[in-house]
Order: C-alpha cells, then sequence, then structure tokens
C-alpha cells in the first residue's frame, strides 16, 4: 500500500512539475497571439478614427485613396478631383466647424437636431466637398457617400515618414521615423559601451588581481540591478542640461543623451557576459602562448579574444537588444519628437518610448491602439531575432569547440 | 635569429599602453557609476525621513512622504512572486531532472531564453491586453502582479535551472543508489545542496520587480490614490511610477524636486539591500560547503 501512494505521489509530483514548464510556453504563445491579433488588424482599419466619417458627393468617382491622399488633401496640397481620379472638379474641405459658414444656428436647432439634414443638404448639393464630420451626424437616408478610401497598408506603415497617429481626418501612421530613432539611439549606445565595457572586460579577465576583481564584480552587478527610471531621472537631471550647455542647444532631450544613458545601461551585460566568455579560455592555451614567448598583451589580443569572440559578439548583440527595449529612461530623456532624426543632436523617439507615451492617450480598441500594438510586434520581432542569432552564435561556439 | 632587444621593448611598451588604457577605461565605468549613486544619495539623504517613509504626500506631492508608493511596490513584488516563484521553481526542477536533453527540454529551454529577452514594454501591453481587458481585471494589483511575474519568470527558471544543474551527479547517483525515489533524491539531497544559490536568484529578481516601471504603466498604476488600496482589483501607487510622474510631468514640478529625489534613493536602496544580502547569502552558504 505504501508503495503504491508512494508512487502516485510521485506521478502527482511529475504532473504538477510538467504543468509549470508549460506555463512559460503558454505564456509565449499568448504573448504572440494578444500582440499580432490586435497588432495586425490595424490593416484592416481605415485610417479614419472610430466615430467620424469623410463623405463626399454620390457622384464623386475617386476611390481608395490612401491616408496620405487624404492629408494631401486636406493641407490643399490637391485641390481638385481630377488629380485622384475623379471629375474636373475643385476639392471643397469641409470640416466640423465649417458648419457655421454655411448654416445660422436656427437652421441647425439648438440641439443640434437638424445637424444631419443639413449635412445631407450639403453634400448633396456641393459636387466637389469632401466632408469630415463626426458619424453621429449621418443622416439615416444620406444623400452622399462614404469616400472609399483604403485600410491601412504594411508597406506604408513600414516606409511611412510620418507618425502623426492623430492627424484628423486621416492619421499618418508611418513608423520609419521611430525604426531609425530606435537604431540611432541604439548604435550610439553601443558605440560608447562597447569599447568600455570590453575594456573593463578584458581588465578584469586578464589584468586585475583577484582583489580588484572581487570588488570590480559586485559594482558592476550594482551597476546592473538599477531600475531603468533611475537612469532616466539621472539622465534628465544631469546629462540632458549638460548636453544644452556644451552644444548651446535649444532643448537638451536628444538622442545623444538616449544614447550615453543606454550605453551606461548596457555596459554591465556587455561586461559580464564579455567577461565570462573570456574566462572560458584554457589555461593551456595561455600558457602555451606564453611559453612561446608571447607577452601578457600578445596572448590576450591574438590568443584570448579570438578565442572568446563569439561570447563577446553574443555580448555586444545582447547589448544592443536591451538598449533597443529600453523603455522608461529613453522615454524620459530624448524628447517627444516622433521625427526622422539627421543628427544626434535633435530630440528622437524610439519604438518603446513611443508605446509608453501614447498608450495612455489612445482610446481602447481604436486606430491608434491598434498602431501602437503594431509597434509592439515590430518590437518583439526584433527582440526576437536577437536573441535566436545569440542562440546560434552560441550553439555554433559549441561545436567549433568541440 | 639575433637577439633583438628593441623589439621586446616595443613588445613591453604595448602591453603597458594597453593595460594602462584598459586599467583607465575602468577605472571611468567606476567613475560614472560611483557618481551615479553619489549624486542620489547626496541629492536624496536630506529628504528621507520616517515622515517620509510613512505618511501620505500633501500638498500637491510637494510635502509628506511616499508611503502609499512603498507599500504598492511592496503590494506588487509580493503579488508577483506569489506567482513567480511556484511556477519559476517547479518548472526548473521539471526541466532539469525531469527530462533529459529532448526536443521538449530544448524547446522549453528556447521559449524560456526568448520571453527573458523581451522588452518589459511589450509585457506591459501583453498584460494591459490580456488581464486588464480581456480578463476585465481592469487596472488592478492583480494584472499588476501577474504581469510583473510573467516578467520575472523567465529569470527565475534561469537561475534555479542553472542552481540544480550546478549540483553534481555524484549525489544524485549516490542517492538512487541507496533506493530513494525521484522525488525524494529531489526534495532531500538535490534541493538543499541547491538551495542557496536558488535563493540568490530569488532575491535578486525581487530587486528587480520593485524597479520595474513599464510592466505597470498601464496595468496598475496611479500617480495619487487618496487610501492604500483595499482589495487586488485596486490601483496603486508604485515607487518607479512614482519617480516617473513626479519627474516628468506632474504640478508644481520644481518644488516637488526634493520628493524625487528621496524616492530614487529609495528605490536605489532597495537595489543596495537586495544585492547585499544575496551577496552575504552567497559568501555564507560557501563557507557552509567549505566547512562540509
Amino acid at each position: 500500500m505504501k508503495k503504491f501512494s508512494k508512487n502516485l505521489l510521485e506521478k502527482i509530483t511529475e504532473g504538477v512539475l510538467f504543468l509549470s514548464s508549460t506555463i512559460t510556453t503558454l505564456a509565449i504563445v499568448l504573448i504572440v497571439f494578444f500582440l499580432f491579433s490586435e497588432g495586425l488588424s490595424l490593416f484592416n482599419h481605415s485610417p479614419v478614427e472610430e466615430g467620424f466619417v469623410v463623405a463626399v458627393n454620390k457622384n464623386n468617382s475617386a476611390h481608395d485613396l490612401s491616408a496620405n491622399q487624404i492629408k494631401n488633401i486636406f493641407d490643399q496640397n490637391i485641390t481638385n478631383w481630377a488629380q485622384l481620379g475623379g471629375s474636373n472638379e475643385e476639392i471643397l474641405l469641409f470640416r466640423t466647424d465649417n458648419i457655421s459658414n454655411y448654416f445660422t444656428d436656427e437652421e441647425l436647432g439648438d440641439s443640434l437636431q437638424f445637424v444631419p439634414a443639413r449635412m445631407n443638404q450639403l453634400v448633396d448639393s456641393l459636387p466637389g466637398i469632401i466632408a469630415f464630420f463626426p458619424s453621429k451626424y449621418v443622416d439615416k437616408n444620406f444623400k452622399g457617400k462614404l469616400l472609399s478610401m483604403k485600410n491601412v497598408e504594411v508597406s506604408e506603415f513600414l516606409t511611412g515618414k510620418e507618425w502623426y497617429p492623430t492627424a484628423e481626418p486621416a492619421a499618418q501612421l508611418g513608423v520609419l521615423p521611430l525604426i531609425l530613432g530606435t537604431l540611432w539611439v541604439s548604435l550610439g549606445a553601443i558605440l560608447i559601451a562597447l569599447p568600455l565595457g570590453l575594456a573593463t572586460a578584458i581588465y578584469m579577465a586578464e589584468i586585475a588581481s583577484e582583489k580588484i576583481r572581487g570588488t570590480l564584480k559586485p559594482l558592476i552587478e550594482l551597476l546592473a540591478g538599477i531600475p531603468s527610471v533611475v537612469y532616466g531621472f539621472f539622465g534628465l537631471i544631469i546629462i540632458v542640461p549638460m548636453i544644452q550647455n556644451l552644444f548651446g542647444l535649444p532643448v537638451g532631450e536628444t538622442g545623444l543623451a538616449g544614447s550615453i544613458i543606454l550605453g551606461i545601461m548596457a555596459l554591465p551585460t556587455i561586461i559580464t557576459i564579455s567577461e565570462d566568455a573570456l574566462r572560458t579560455t584554457p589555461k593551456s592555451m595561455k600558457e602555451a602562448s606564453l611559453a612561446l614567448g608571447a607577452n601578457k598583451w600578445q596572448t590576450i589580443h591574438r590568443v584570448v579574444i579570438p578565442y572568446a569572440s563569439s561570447g563577446i559578439t553574443a555580448a555586444a548583440i545582447l547589448g544592443i537588444g536591451r538598449a533597443i527595449g529600453e523603455t522608461m529612461a529613453v522615454l524620459m530623456v530624448t524628447g517627444n519628437a516622433a521625427v526622422i532624426p539627421h543628427s544626434l543632436l535633435t530630440p528622437v523617439r524610439t519604438i518603446p518610448a513611443t508605446i509608453a507615451a501614447e498608450l495612455g492617450e489612445a482610446p481602447q480598441g481604436g486606430l491608434h491602439f491598434k498602431a501602437l500594438f503594431a509597434l509592439g510586434c515590430i518590437l518583439f520581432l526584433i527582440t526576437m531575432i536577437i536573441n535566436l542569432s545569440v542562440e546560434y552564435i552560441s550553439s555554433r561556439n559549441r561545436f567549433k569547440k568541440k | 635569429m639575433k637577439f633583438q632587444p628593441e623589439k621586446i621593448k616595443i613588445k613591453q611598451l604595448k602591453q603597458d599602453i594597453a593595460f594602462n588604457l584598459f586599467r583607465g577605461l575602468s577605472i571611468l565605468v567606476v567613475v560614472v557609476l560611483a557618481s551615479i549613486l553619489s549624486f542620489i544619495v547626496y541629492k536624496g539623504i536630506g529628504v528621507i525621513s520616517w515622515d517620509f517613509l510613512t505618511k501620505m504626500p500633501e500638498d500637491g506631492m510637494t510635502k509628506g512622504g511616499i508611503f502609499p508608493a512603498i507599500v504598492g511596490t511592496l503590494y506588487l513584488v509580493f503579488g508577483s512572486m506569489l506567482f513567480a516563484i511556484p511556477v519559476g521553481v517547479l518548472s526548473a526542477i521539471y526541466i532539469s531532472e525531469y527530462t533529459k536533453d529532448s526536443f521538449f527540454k530544448r524547446f522549453v529551454k528556447l521559449m524560456t531564453n526568448n520571453l527573458a529577452g523581451i522588452p518589459s514594454i511589450v509585457f506591459g501591453l501583453f498584460g494591459m491586453a490580456l488581464f486588464v481587458n480581456k480578463l476585465s481585471f481592469g487596472d488592478s494589483i492583480l494584472a499588476g502582479s501577474l504581469t510583473l511575474g510573467l516578467l520575472a519568470l523567465p529569470v527565475i527558471i534561469r537561475t534555479t535551472e542553472e542552481s540544480l544543474m550546478s549540483v553534481e551527479n555524484t549525489f544524485r547517483e549516490g542517492s538512487y543508489a541507496l533506493g530513494a525515489t525521484k522525488l525524494q533524491t529531489i526534495r532531500r539531497v538535490i534541493l538543499p545542496i541547491a538551495f542557496p544559490n536558488i535563493i540568490t536568484g530569488l532575491i535578486l529578481s525581487i530587486g528587480r520587480v520593485s524597479g520595474e516601471t513599464a510592466p505597470i504603466l498601464f496595468t496598475v498604476a496611479a500617480y495619487f490614490l487618496p487610501k492604500l488600496p483595499s482589495s487586488m482589483f485596486d490601483q496603486v501607487m508604485a515607487l518607479p511610477y512614482h519617480l516617473y510622474v513626479i519627474s516628468t510631468s506632474g504640478t508644481n514640478m520644481e518644488e516637488s524636486r526634493p520628493m524625487a529625489y528621496g524616492t530614487a534613493l529609495v528605490l536605489v536602496s532597495i537595489v543596495l539591500i537586495v544585492n547585499i544580502l544575496a551577496n552575504a547569502l552567497r559568501r555564507y552558504f560557501k563557507k557552509k560547503v567549505k566547512m562540509n
């Protein structure tokens, strides 16, 4: 009897343990699912926000307009329907507040009850009109038609140069400025962190005495544990004004500030992983090199570093990954400009900072909301590629060593 | 070959330059760290007082304390660890003890590593989509804890698994040889040996979770709540979020600055304490093992 219950306990325990480990896989599956289902639904969505319509005269033959074209229309860069495949008719812009140009307050009704009928009148009588107004004012027997627009497209999302998700009437959703901002800042961070980190790692692994190494290592761990907000706070208080004064800029919130702070944050990752990689160099190799007459430095740069090169590459890539995914520090320090950066001395926006900054104001399930999830998908893919390449490098490394 | 003393001198010179360069750069790194820490300590220490730590904020965040933020962070740490520690440790035990280099094992390892690399804001997005919206927990301690727990999960699994793997096989074999079952071996032999490293990993995760902002931005955090939370469905104030808002927006940015320094110092102190604790534990257990 005792043996039976012993076995049963074993089986139950094994079941519980198995269940626990599947939760990790489940977590990733769920994350991918939610992220992508919301994010990809962006591309089935028109660029006009919920609750608003863009209406034209029922005889207007322009169709399948893109968000960019809508923007150009309302910016008055396009002035004739003929430019869009319609008839030769001047475009007449109409926004909700223009309604008082056409009707008196009495005609609209004191609780705006006549507005749908008036809108109807307007759209029917003016063949060149393009009207942007809330959908609750669309009359039941609407005599105009809703302008057919293309849904947000993947290509314009990925290559569009303007990110104005709250633009009216059509949101401009181009992530290029965000992607470039992320790349610039991360690249700058790695340019700072890699040399510094590698040098420190080499120092710790090969040159420093045990005592120094023993004090340095916990210090680096401490650096790794400091929360992102604290770095951002430090950057905001010290680095930003410093840059502002040093370069005489109107604001110190720049890509450079972001790179500096991100560089400091990526340092511990690069240092610890590189140091571990350098320490795996077999003693026999080092001793052989010394026996051949090389001095310590030659041994380091001709034997140890090449041996650890894959580990160092992994460290660099992971450092880049850390920099790309950082949210709070970047948010606090690089300013708020979602524009394509032309130098490191202007404000930029990175992808995670954009998500964090705008998610609070994006109405649930709306266009902006989905766009931010789509950004999250891009971020997820970037980090997944980084992780997989590190896996690949370390598995190749294992092969080589064997 | 002729003996060439010049070449040796050049070699030595190169080495000296390189070594000193590296020494200098390492010192630079230390200096950077030291300046960040000392800046925060210097500016924040004047603000820390018993009142600061135990009172509610007053006067639009320019006076009073950050007690609710501390409480909120404690709740979130507790909640997230409640989820992440059992799931993480049990998963690690399963992965390291019950499966041998099978496809499943490698698959779960891959998943864990990928989960570990996902940026915290993506966890925040996910937490919002699933816990706040889909499951309708709303902005709550529950949603925040689950999101933070997911963030900590891969780290805990990794450190626990490494601790278990570092237990030499001879212990396992000896135990089996004496007739113990797998469960008994794990409970009485392996876990006790790996215990210190596991605990160290858990402590470090606690430190990490207490400082995370992005996952709680949209799942639980609020800037000012007049009362402490009364249920797990309430919103809560949290230290990292508090520091973020108080230093970038909020009313009276200039006058609230001292409070911001104080909050930053409290956050850094948590990390310091966690690190010191973890290191002390490591040394204590290393001594114990050496003595045995």
